[in-house]
């Protein structure tokens, strides 16, 4: 295999990524599949008239990455991945949906985002969805607009009686256009800054952070350790703040109030600290390409210590009541299991994944910005289940406090923002992060002026909704709605 | 047993009593204060740095429906023409009523933004229920609407709740860019409400397009046919904002 190596923002020249005939590619890719490596991205490139299809696969305990290519110049179809790694099903019907080269043998060759709506003929027809037949088999559609106030999709599931065999989710009702945005305003650094944080909004400070690493690893630019800081904690303020309201959601969707009342009040204190930081609850604002545009002062700082310290203990008493609580034990344990070695088969990402024993956190195998200086242990619990998607919340809110208390003692002042000149001409660069939902991966290419030519962003979701139809497999429809609130998932990072 | 009393007195009471009072932190950005006087009329750092072209020169004004609060245009004024107060009661009941021109005060802005109208009072004035839909949002307005049901803001104490079909509310609360492919489903949604019913959109995103402006894949047609009660700006509009500017729809405050 002589794929290109490279690592976490690293920048290679596209003539330096080697092209492979796609047999050979996808030989090669499952190979290292096998051998443990994961796919962070999977996307094609149209340029003079061909198509370029770009895998790249992280090898988690060297912290490499390896990139390698196909052209399709002529050829309409290729061997689908699929079959043999399940993983990569959203990633080729997202390629097959771009430049309409066809995965032939894809089991699910289904519309992602197009295709809905508001297309020539808007009916179901466009989407068809699996049916299962038999007596008393019975299918229950759910959305795009669901009871709650959350973003949409559609559910399909199929029942018998209140078991579910089967659910099919359909994404792309929030399809907005972002990666063509990100090309066609590509001269206005401060428009794509502002785009990348409405990626996914509770993902704000994980997108914009990917962003403008890339960008500066692009331009060379190191941005002062101060500005690294600031941004991680504003990384794990965000992680705290929206498990805090996972733990709150998970709660109140097994009826228990209490817990709901009181992990949503903690949350509002964590994001109250992020507007103190940046005047935004959710980190809009704070981070630019070179660094910050927001201190930390030191009075501040104290403030904000004071803040982590208190959470803490009140995050402990708050989530031994409900972790000893039995009526809340009867929903979480053993509901919505996802096995490590599903797992690993389908490239499952963040705590969702350590939560069933697959250890991946960017954050320790591929650092970046203030994690290079600050090592973080990769938590895992190993059940799978509602309780350990839960449970590994409560273990990564007081890993993340302490982490925000070490680093608060490590700002000294300095230099908070740097100018980003012109980015390199004619790289691939790929930024992974550690969002709160998992590995956030964003592929830049840039072409020979050094201007975007590819922008193409993967949140963590677009791995884990596969890991969500599998979960609620063999459950009770009931148990649907915390099974999903487990996970969190990003309609609008799936749609873009 | 002990834990859980512990609990709940740790928890204590977090709700917001009096919203008529209520302040949120400084470093906030919204009412934007512009001061023309120091404005030269000339330089466009300002309206060239707005990522969404929600500043215009000659004479100064901002569209709070445009805006995203991001502040870039008052760190590029040299003058600091422009700048960002605290001050988050900026819904209003007619878009026009969102650009701010220069000179403008944030005291006086909510009494003259926002004209409650009778019915409205009359029909929704003790309970308003409220269906949201989200068509494109970032899940950044729909934890702020979220967030109003808190133990925090606690929305539900004016008789208003947010339901879970559009059959049970009284109107709609809108965010997102209207994407075209939540197009069919938010005018079923919309049949769906009885009359009299209301319609807020809640966001940059829903007023303007926000970031997305423009973008092929939105369908902003609904809001051709649809009349709009109230506009509550932001990025995402701070709880605060939102409940003020609903008691205000309703005659609760002003």
């Amino acid at each position: 295999m002589n794929w290109a190596e490279i690592k976490n923002l690293q920048a290679v020249r596209i003539t330096d990524i080697p092209c492979l005939p796609i047999d050979r590619l996808r030989e090669e890719t499952l190979t290292g599949l096998a051998a443990g490596r994961r796919v962070v991205q999977f996307f094609g490139h149209r340029t003079a008239g061909k198509v370029v299809l770009y895998v790249v696969l992280a090898d988690d305990e060297y912290s490499h990455l390896y990139v390698a290519s196909s052209v399709f110049a002529k050829e309409t179809s290729y061997p689908a991945f699929t079959p043999a790694a399940p993983g990569l099903h959203l990633f080729e019907r997202e390629f097959y949906e771009q430049f309409g080269i066809k995965p032939a043998g894809h089991p699910w060759l289904k519309p992602l985002r197009k295709g809905i709506a508001g297309s020539a003929a808007a009916d179901e027809t466009l989407y068809p969805f699996f049916h299962m037949e038999g007596e008393e088999v019975h299918e229950v559609g759910v959305g795009p607009i669901h009871a709650g106030i959350i973003e949409p999709g559609h559910f399909r599931f199929s029942c018998h009686g209140e078991g579910v065999y089967h659910l099919e989710i359909q994404h792309g009702f929030q399809h907005r256009g972002v990666e063509e945005l990100f090309l066609r305003r590509r001269e206005s650094p401060v428009f794509l800054l502002r785009l990348a944080e409405s990626i996914a909004g509770d993902s704000v400070i994980g997108h914009v952070g990917a962003f403008a690493r890339a960008l500066e690893a692009l331009s060379g630019v190191n941005i002062s350790r101060q500005a690294m800081i600031i941004r991680t904690i504003a990384s794990e303020l965000e992680r705290v703040a929206v498990h805090l309201g996972d733990l709150a959601a998970l709660a109140a969707d097994v009826a228990y109030l209490t817990g709901n009342a009181v992990f949503g009040a903690l949350r509002t204190k964590v994001i109250n600290t992020t507007l103190a930081i940046c005047g935004s609850r959710f980190g809009r604002g704070l981070v630019v390409p070179g660094g910050v545009n927001f201190d930390i002062p030191p009075s501040l700082r104290e403030d904000i210590r004071a803040t982590m310290d208190r959470l803490e203990d009140e995050t402990d008493l708050a989530a031994e009541v409900l972790f000893a609580s039995a009526s809340v034990l009867s929903r979480f344990e053993k509901t919505g299991i996802v096995t490590e070695d599903t797992a690993r088969r389908i490239g499952m990402v963040g705590p969702a994944a350590r939560a069933s024993g697959f250890a991946v956190d960017v954050r320790a195998d591929h650092p970046y910005g203030g994690f290079s200086y600050f090592p973080v242990h990769k938590m895992t619990l190993h059940s799978g289940d509602v309780f350990a998607r839960a449970y590994i919340r409560h273990v990564e809110i007081k890993q993340s406090l302490r982490m925000i208390t070490e680093q608060l003692s490590a700002l000294n002042g300095g230099e908070l923002n740097k100018n980003c000149p012109a980015p390199a001409a004619g790289m691939l660069l790929v930024s992974l992060a550690e969002g709160w939902r998992g590995e956030i991966a964003h592929a830049v290419i840039t072409d020979g002026e050094g201007k975007l030519q590819r922008y193409k962003i993967k949140d963590p979701s677009f791995h884990n909704w596969f890991a969500l139809a599998l979960a609620v497999r063999g459950n009770g429809i009931s148990d649907f709605p915390v099974c999903n609130k487990s996970f969190n998932l990003s309609y609008c990072g799936t749609d873009l | 047993m002990f834990e859980l009393l512990k609990l709940r007195i740790q928890h204590n009471r977090p709700v917001i009593k009096d919203l008529r009072r209520a302040e949120i932190n400084p470093a906030f950005r919204g009412f934007p204060l512009l001061n023309a006087a120091s404005c030269c009329g000339t330089c466009p750092a300002c309206s060239d740095v707005c990522p969404t072209g929600a500043l215009a020169l000659n004479p100064l004004r901002l569209d709070m429906g445009k805006c995203i609060f991001c502040g870039e245009c008052a760190r590029s004024c040299p003058e600091q023409a422009v700048r960002f107060s605290p001050a988050y009661r900026i819904g209003a009941t007619k878009r026009a009523a969102l650009v701010v021109n220069a000179g403008q005060r944030a005291e006086d802005f909510p009494g003259q933004a926002i004209v409650a109208r009778k019915e409205i009072h009359r029909l929704f004035g003790r309970s308003l229920k409220l269906r949201q839909v989200s068509a494109g949002g970032c899940n950044g307005c729909e934890m702020e609407l979220a967030a109003c049901g808190n133990v925090n803001f606690d929305m539900g104490r004016f008789g208003i709740d947010f339901t879970a079909s559009p059959r049970h509310a009284d109107g709609l609360v809108i965010t997102g860019p209207l994407t075209r492919n939540m197009s069919p489903a938010l005018k079923d949604a919309y049949r769906s409400v009885s009359e009299p019913k209301i319609v807020i959109l809640a966001g940059a995103c829903a007023i303007s397009g926000g970031v997305f402006a423009g973008a092929d894949q939105l369908n902003r047609s609904f809001l051709v046919e649809t009349p709009v009660d109230l506009f509550i700006p932001g990025c995402p509009p701070h709880p605060l904002t939102i409940l003020d500017g609903l008691l205000r729809l309703l005659g609760r405050i002003g």
